[in-house]
This record gives C-alpha cells, sequence and structure tokens, in this order.
C-alpha cells in the first residue's frame, strides 16, 4: 500500500503518524472497494437478462450485509478514537513549553511569508492590532522593552535545529494563506486577526519548500519562494549570532 | 420543447387541458406554470451552464499543462472579449482565478442542482405521485424565472471592471471583500436570487409532497426518487437562508463597508477597514450551506439510480426502507458535519472531536444506500440499456468518491491531504461520475415520456464508453497528484512548486506528478469529445429517434408511466388511485412481470 501510495519524503516526528494513518485508512477503502466490485462483476455476470431471463422478486436472503456494516462501523470507529482522535490532541495540544522549543512567528502576506524571531530573551514585542499603521505595519508596541532585541523581520526565510521542537505562532495581515510543509506534514490556516500556534520536531537537516495551501489571490501560485532551513544545532546558532545586530530596531 | 415535440398523437387528453390550447407560445413556452413545461425549462438551462462551466475547466486546464502558451483556438477570442486578463490569448493568474470560482459557482448552483432537484423534480414528482401539478403553480413559474435572472447576473458579471469573483466559489473573506473586482458583488447578488429561487422551490416540493399525493400513495409506497426530492427539500429549504444572509453580510463588507468578516488591523490596498469582524464567521456559514449542499447534490442522484435500477433488474429495490431512513438519518446528520472543512483554520480537539464523530456517523448511511443499490441487483434479471449503464457505473463511481472522504474526514490525516488534489479527485468522484451519470441516467430514461421517443441506443453507448473511460482518466490521477503534495487552484499547475524549480528544496513535485497534468488535460479534451454524441443525440432525437409504441415504453410500475406521452396538461387521464408499492416487478403469480402502482 505504501508504494502504490507513493507518500512524499518525510522529515517530522509525527508525520509518520500521519503516513500511518493515511494507510490504515487506505487499506479499509481497498478492501471495501475490491470487495465490492468483485461482488458487482459477480452480480452482473449471473443476473443478466440472459443467463437469468426471469428475476427474483426477493433477491438476495442473506443478511451478511448487515455484518459488514457492522465490520465497517467498526473499523471507523478504531481509526477514529484509535488514532485520529488522539494524535490529534497531540499534534494540536500537547505544545512544549516555549523554552523548550524554537519559537518563531510567522505572518503571511500576499505572497510572502514573514518571519520573526523573539531574539535573547525569547520574548516577542508586545502586538496590538489597533496600533497597526502605515508607518508600524505589524503593530509593534515599541514601549515594549521586550522588543528591543527581537531579530528584524526576515521574509520566506525560516531557519530552524534539527531534532528540536518548534513552534509556530501564524497569522497573516491580508487575506487567508495556508502553512503548509510537505515533509514536515504540518498544514495551517494563516488568518488575519487571529494568531494560532502549530508545532512539529523536524528530523531530518536540509531545506524545505514551504507551500501556501490556500487560495489568496492572483500570486498564489507563484508563492512558493519560502523555504525552510532545518539545520544542525550549530550551524543554527551560527545563523542566528549572524542575525542578531545588537541594539537592531525591531522594523 | 416537450409540446413542440409530440408529434405523437393524443388520443385521449383530459377534461383538464381544454383551455391549455388556448395559451399563446409566451405563456405556453416562456410563462408557463405547468410543472412539466418548468422541469424541461430547468432542464435545458441547466444542461447549458454545465457545458459552459465545463468549457470554463477546459481552458483552466490547458493553463495547468501550458503555463503561460497562448490558448489555442480561443485564445484571441478571449482576449477580444475579456481584454487583458487575456493579453494575447494567456491566460492570466487573474482570470484563471475568475474561471476558477465561476466553474464551482456555476457548475453547483447553475447545473447540477438545478438540473438534479428542480428539472427532474419537476417534470418527475408531480407525475410519480399523482397529482395534477405542484401545489403552487405560480410560485414555481417564479422559482424558474428567479433562477434564470440569478444565471444571467453571474454570466453578466465577467464583463464587469475586474472581471468576475476570483476568490474561489468558497468566497472566503478577507480575500473576496478586499479583492479589486466588482465580480464578487455579481457573484453574491447572483446567489442571494439563486438562494431565493431555491426555497421557492423547496417549499413549492415539500407542500406538493405532503399535500397532494393521489389516494393510497402512502409515505411508505413513494418512489424513492421522491423521497430523495422530499429530503434535498428539507436541507434547502434549512441550510440556505443562513448563506443568504452571509452573502447580503458579505455584500455589505463590500459596498457599505461593515466588517462582518473583516478582524482588525487588516492591511490592504485602498479603503480603510473599521475592523472587530472575523473571517472564520463566514467559514462557518457557507459551510453550514456547502456541506448539506453535497447531499442536495447526491441525494436526488440517488433517487434516479434506485428507479432506473429497480426498472432494469425487472425486481424491487433492496431494503427499500433502509433507503428511506438511511436518507432521513443524511438528513438531519448532514446539519452537523461542517466544519469537516476547516480543520485546519486552528481548531482544537473537542470541537474537531465532535465533527469528526458526526463525519463518521454520515458515511454510515451512506454505505447503506449503495450497500441496498448493489444488493438489488442479486436475483434480477438486469437489462443493460442506455439509462441502466449509467446507473450501474454510479454505484462503483460513487463508491470511490465516498471511500475517499474517509482520509479526508479524519483530520489527523486530512493534515496531509487538506487542500491538496486529493480533495479535487474525491468530491468530484462524487459529483461528476457520480451524480451527473445519474442525471444522464435520468435524461435517458424520461426522455420518452417526454418526448414520445428514445434517444439513440447505439449513440447513447458510445456517449457512456466515452465518459466513463474519459472521466477516470480525469480524476484518478488526481489521487496521485493529491497523495505526493500538489496543491489546489494553482493557476500554473504547480510548476513553481515543483523539484525543477526549486533545486535543492525537500518537498517539490516530481517531473512526473507533474506530467501528469498533460495526462489530464488531454484526458479532459476526450471527455469534452465524449459530450458531442450526447448533445446530437439529445435534439436530433427529438423529431428523429425511435418512435416509443405504449405510454410505458419501459414496462415501469410508477405512477410517471401511466399518463399519455408527453402527460396533457393536468397529467392523467382519470382520477388516479394507488394500490401498492413502487417497485412492484416480478410479483410470483402475475402475468406481466410488472405491475404497476395504480393496478388495484
Amino acid at each position: 500500500m505504501e508504494k502504490i501510495l507513493n507518500l512524499p519524503v518525510l522529515a517530522s516526528k509525527h508525520g509518520a503518524d500521519v503516513d500511518k494513518l493515511v494507510i490504515y485508512v487506505h487499506y479499509l477503502m481497498g478492501a471495501l472497494f475490491v470487495g465490492w466490485l468483485i461482488y458487482f462483476l459477480v452480480a452482473l455476470a449471473k443476473f443478466n437478462k440472459w443467463s437469468n431471463p426471469k428475476a427474483d422478486y426477493v433477491g438476495i436472503r442473506s443478511h451478511a450485509s448487515s455484518w459488514i456494516e457492522g465490520a465497517v462501523v467498526l473499523a471507523e470507529a478504531v481509526l477514529l478514537v484509535g488514532f485520529a482522535v488522539p494524535l490529534w490532541g497531540r499534534a494540536v495540544e500537547g505544545f512544549p513549553k516555549d523554552g523548550e522549543a524554537t519559537v518563531v512567528k510567522v505572518v503571511a502576506q500576499q505572497f510572502n511569508w514573514n518571519v520573526f524571531y523573539p531574539g535573547a530573551d525569547g520574548v516577542f514585542c508586545k502586538q496590538d492590532l489597533s496600533l497597526v499603521s502605515s508607518d508600524n505595519p505589524w503593530g509593534f508596541d515599541k514601549s515594549d522593552p521586550k522588543g528591543k532585541d527581537d531579530l528584524p523581520p526576515m521574509l520566506g526565510e525560516i531557519h530552524v535545529p534539527v531534532d528540536k521542537p518548534v513552534i509556530i505562532r501564524l497569522s497573516s495581515k491580508d487575506v487567508i494563506h495556508s502553512f503548509k510543509v510537505i515533509a514536515m506534514r504540518v498544514t495551517q490556516d494563516a488568518i488575519p486577526g487571529m494568531m494560532i500556534p502549530l508545532q512539529f520536531t523536524p528530523t531530518k537537516i536540509g531545506v524545505y519548500q514551504i507551500n501556501c495551501a490556500q487560495l489568496c489571490g492572483n500570486g498564489h501560485s507563484s508563492m512558493a519562494m519560502g523555504r525552510m532551513y532545518v539545520d544542525s544545532q550549530a550551524d543554527y546558532e551560527k545563523w542566528l549570532a549572524s542575525k542578531a545586530k545588537p541594539a537592531a530596531s525591531f522594523e | 420543447m416537450s409540446t413542440q415535440a409530440s408529434s405523437h398523437a393524443l388520443p385521449h387528453i383530459g377534461a383538464h387541458d381544454s383551455h391549455h390550447e388556448e395559451l399563446g407560445f409566451l405563456r405556453k413556452y416562456v410563462f408557463s406554470t405547468d410543472h412539466k413545461t418548468i422541469g424541461i425549462q430547468y432542464g435545458i438551462t441547466s444542461l447549458l451552464f454545465l457545458l459552459f462551466g465545463f468549457s470554463l475547466m477546459m481552458m483552466m486546464r490547458w493553463s495547468i499543462a501550458r503555463p503561460g502558451e497562448p490558448l489555442p483556438l480561443v485564445g484571441g477570442l478571449l482576449e477580444k472579449i475579456l481584454g487583458d486578463v487575456a493579453a494575447k490569448g494567456v491566460i492570466s493568474a487573474d482570470l484563471y482565478n475568475e474561471f476558477g470560482a465561476m466553474h464551482g459557482t456555476i457548475m453547483v448552483f447553475l447545473g447540477v442542482v438545478p438540473l438534479a432537484f428542480a428539472a427532474f423534480g419537476n417534470y418527475v414528482v408531480p407525475l410519480q405521485i399523482g397529482a395534477i401539478d405542484m401545489a403552487f403553480p405560480r410560485i414555481n413559474m417564479a422559482s424558474y424565472h428567479v433562477y434564470l435572472m440569478g444565471g444571467i447576473i453571474m454570466l453578466v458579471s465577467f464583463f464587469v471592471p475586474g472581471g468576475a469573483a476570483q476568490a474561489g466559489w468558497t468566497s472566503y473573506s478577507p480575500l473576496a471583500t478586499t479583492i479589486q473586482t466588482n465580480g464578487q458583488v455579481f457573484l453574491l447578488t447572483g446567489l442571494v436570487f439563486l438562494i431565493t429561487s431555491s426555497l421557492l422551490g423547496a417549499v413549492n416540493f415539500l407542500a406538493t409532497i405532503i399535500q397532494l399525493r393521489a389516494p393510497g400513495m402512502t409515505w411508505m409506497r413513494l418512489p424513492f426518487f421522491v423521497w430523495a426530492q422530499f429530503v434535498t427539500g428539507f436541507l434547502l429549504l434549512l441550510a440556505f437562508p443562513p448563506l443568504e444572509a452571509a452573502g447580503i453580510m458579505q455584500l455589505m463588507d463590500k459596498l457599505a463597508h461593515t466588517s462582518f468578516f473583516l478582524p482588525t488591523g487588516l492591511s490592504v490596498a485602498g479603503g480603510h477597514i473599521s475592523g472587530g469582524g472575523n473571517p472564520l464567521l463566514w467559514q462557518h456559514l457557507f459551510w453550514f450551506l456547502g456541506h448539506p449542499e453535497v447531499y442536495v447534490l447526491i441525494l436526488p442522484a440517488m433517487g434516479i439510480v434506485a428507479e432506473v435500477i429497480a426498472n432494469n433488474t425487472r425486481k424491487p429495490i433492496w431494503g427499500y426502507k433502509s433507503l428511506v431512513y438511511s436518507s432521513l438519518v443524511i438528513g438531519f446528520v448532514s446539519f452537523i458535519v461542517w466544519a469537516h472543512h476547516m480543520y485546519m483554520t486552528g481548531m482544537g480537539t473537542k470541537i474537531s472531536t465532535f465533527f469528526q464523530t458526526t463525519t463518521m456517523i454520515i458515511s454510515i448511511p451512506s454505505v447503506i444506500i449503495l450497500t441496498c443499490m448493489f444488493l438489488s441487483l442479486w436475483g434480477g434479471s438486469i437489462r443493460f440499456n442506455v439509462p441502466m449503464l449509467f446507473a450501474l457505473a454510479f454505484l462503483p463511481m460513487f463508491g470511490i468518491g465516498g471511500l475517499t472522504g474517509l482520509p479526508l474526514g479524519f483530520n489527523f490525516s486530512d493534515l496531509h491531504l487538506h487542500d491538496t488534489y486529493y480533495v479535487i479527485a474525491h468530491f468530484h468522484y462524487v459529483v461528476a461520475p457520480g451524480t451527473i451519470f445519474a442525471l444522464f441516467a435520468g435524461i435517458y430514461y424520461w426522455y420518452p415520456k417526454m418526448t414520445g421517443r428514445f434517444m439513440s441506443e447505439f449513440w447513447g453507448k458510445v456517449h457512456f464508453v466515452g465518459s466513463i473511460f474519459f472521466m477516470n482518466m480525469v480524476f484518478m490521477p488526481m489521487f496521485a497528484q493529491g497523495l505526493s503534495g500538489m496543491l489546489r487552484r494553482m493557476a500554473d499547475g504547480g510548476i513553481n512548486y515543483s523539484a525543477a524549480k526549486v533545486p535543492g528544496a525537500i518537498g517539490g513535485l516530481t517531473d512526473n506528478i507533474i506530467w501528469l497534468n498533460q495526462f489530464v488535460s488531454v484526458a479532459a479534451i476526450g471527455l469534452g469529445l465524449a459530450q458531442i454524441p450526447f448533445i446530437i443525440n439529445f435534439f436530433w432525437s427529438i423529431k428523429h429517434g425511435k418512435e416509443i409504441t405504449s405510454d410505458n415504453p419501459w414496462d415501469a410500475t410508477t405512477l410517471e408511466w401511466q399518463t399519455p406521452t408527453p402527460p396533457p396538461h393536468g397529467n392523467f387521464v382519470k382520477p388516479i388511485a394507488v394500490y401498492r408499492g413502487p417497485y412492484e416487478y416480478s410479483v410470483p403469480g402475475q402475468k406481466t412481470d410488472f405491475t404497476p402502482q395504480n393496478q388495484a
């Protein structure tokens, strides 16, 4: 089944579970479909007007189908209760503490991703959407001392260290986008007015394509500049140090 | 059309019909209150819209397979009509989004629903329940005219400044609101008309089915098609008003600068946004209609398939009661599954568990309905005429569509498949080789009742073979594309995300997956060509098809076949009464293998 489905490269911890569920569900679908199809062909061969000129008023007498229905319900229940619900719970609620993860803020816009790092103190500058204006596009509270060491916003470039949980706080400044990194098996809508967290743990060093998965305007198909760099811890720290200029403005 | 085509003599015209002959052309064909004429008006109009919606998709398929290259044959014409968006005959991203939004809107709201619910419903339901017309004939007429108006507004939107709507058929705010085109205003206005039309129709169907059944036509003697229309009527009645309200709210956001769906701090080009709204509210209101709408598309189709299968297996439908109860359960549960379209909007465990559970629950009655239809074949004496071929093909095709809903219904596997081509393939299997095949079955099946002539059996079979082959060639590869992560609504078919374009980045689409774009586009052309025999057959047979030799050419049991052909104004020649269930085929001890419902 894995061969048939040909799922793309996987590079995150929870992604293996996503693939597992995709594969299990396809087993169920395959079994049902092949079963139906075999029955269908047999029925057509046996009960066409040439081989069976007189139809039977009652038709099938066995109640096997009820048992099969029951089995399908059971299989769906197992997939739901055993996999989908608990795994989703772990994905959207079991967040590590900010200190134990790489925390990045990503704000989508037409047609790119703005990336924010909190700097050495690990705390982002306070933001208030009512402060948004033409000279303060992000609505930063400039009086917040925690914002002093924030890295300047970067465009379309996320760096994270490998094998450490990543938390991305996701929003959008104009329309709805959707942040999708296929190899990480993450998809999350970026919705203006909301800040939604997502988490994953990358397991392979490399450069990953960031996709926009929600129609966001005429540049949607070319919103492909975003890259996520999964670095070794050492490379990540080196990169971070190169970006963190003392007393940089946070705009 | 029907009356025009009735070269077939009507030996027995009822008393009801005496004033019918005096009607002028306008009253007869344009402002008719006869449910059969209205059904045919709906049928022809919606078929034309289906063809139009399909040709939009053909042009999009070109853009996907050959991004940036001028459209052959019609490119120049397109530039002349639409201007800069089609400069040099190339489909721009703007135009692609216009076509995308309008393809979905037209197919759903102007094509499939009017054909499945209004056209077949109008023509067949009053006949099948033994009524002389719909309960409110004038409301019925109004419903068609409001629908036509809505359709014209949608078409006109291509020519307004900025072009047609570009925010998908889902019109997600803020994109739909902030995008610089008046097309969205037209789309929303058109929607308000279409919804109004559907509400008028739904009320009328419910009243007709409840009030106008012939004596003896008890609920459990209703043909399943009528049950399907009954449940559909409730879905339309209850699910559409929230969208109508939402549509008007989005219109206000666009025109009166309210902010129902626009949050504070939105940074958009041009115009002040007062803020304070929520984009998710739109999604909830939209999908509160959007999901019941899926069953509006599929239930009438299942109804048609049940009629055709019973008739051509020459035996009763297996599990009639299960079918009825299952469709009622579907009706209720379809109102509480809508947020499974929104798993990726930041949904927590509790809410998503609720919606996943209801989604799995609604799969059960759907599986029961499909199983009953499959099991109905057992013991039959199956005739393979054209309606039956389409009805039979519906079963495995809808099966694929239904089953592939499962990995999308589980949120955790949806995590990978959301917004990919897998979704496109899934719902098209439900609606295209599913519903539309059933609609073809219905057209071939009831055509003799409408015109007195059969459509050509040979060309019908050509149409069938071509359609089922190319349909699968179009949609099957999309599962593979989706599983590998190819996303929807890309004007260039995902080229910018291909491994070739982003060397070194992991997660790019492989050459094989991109190549499938061309494969699918060629298959789409094939699918288009396969419809030509149907179109010619449809019009040619009105005058030249094989004439029927009896008013009941398929040897059917239901009441629509117990009328003259085509049925006159008032439908039945003498008062009709019902004595038995709808599918009394091959009853032991009877002389013929069918026993009509009105046979004492």
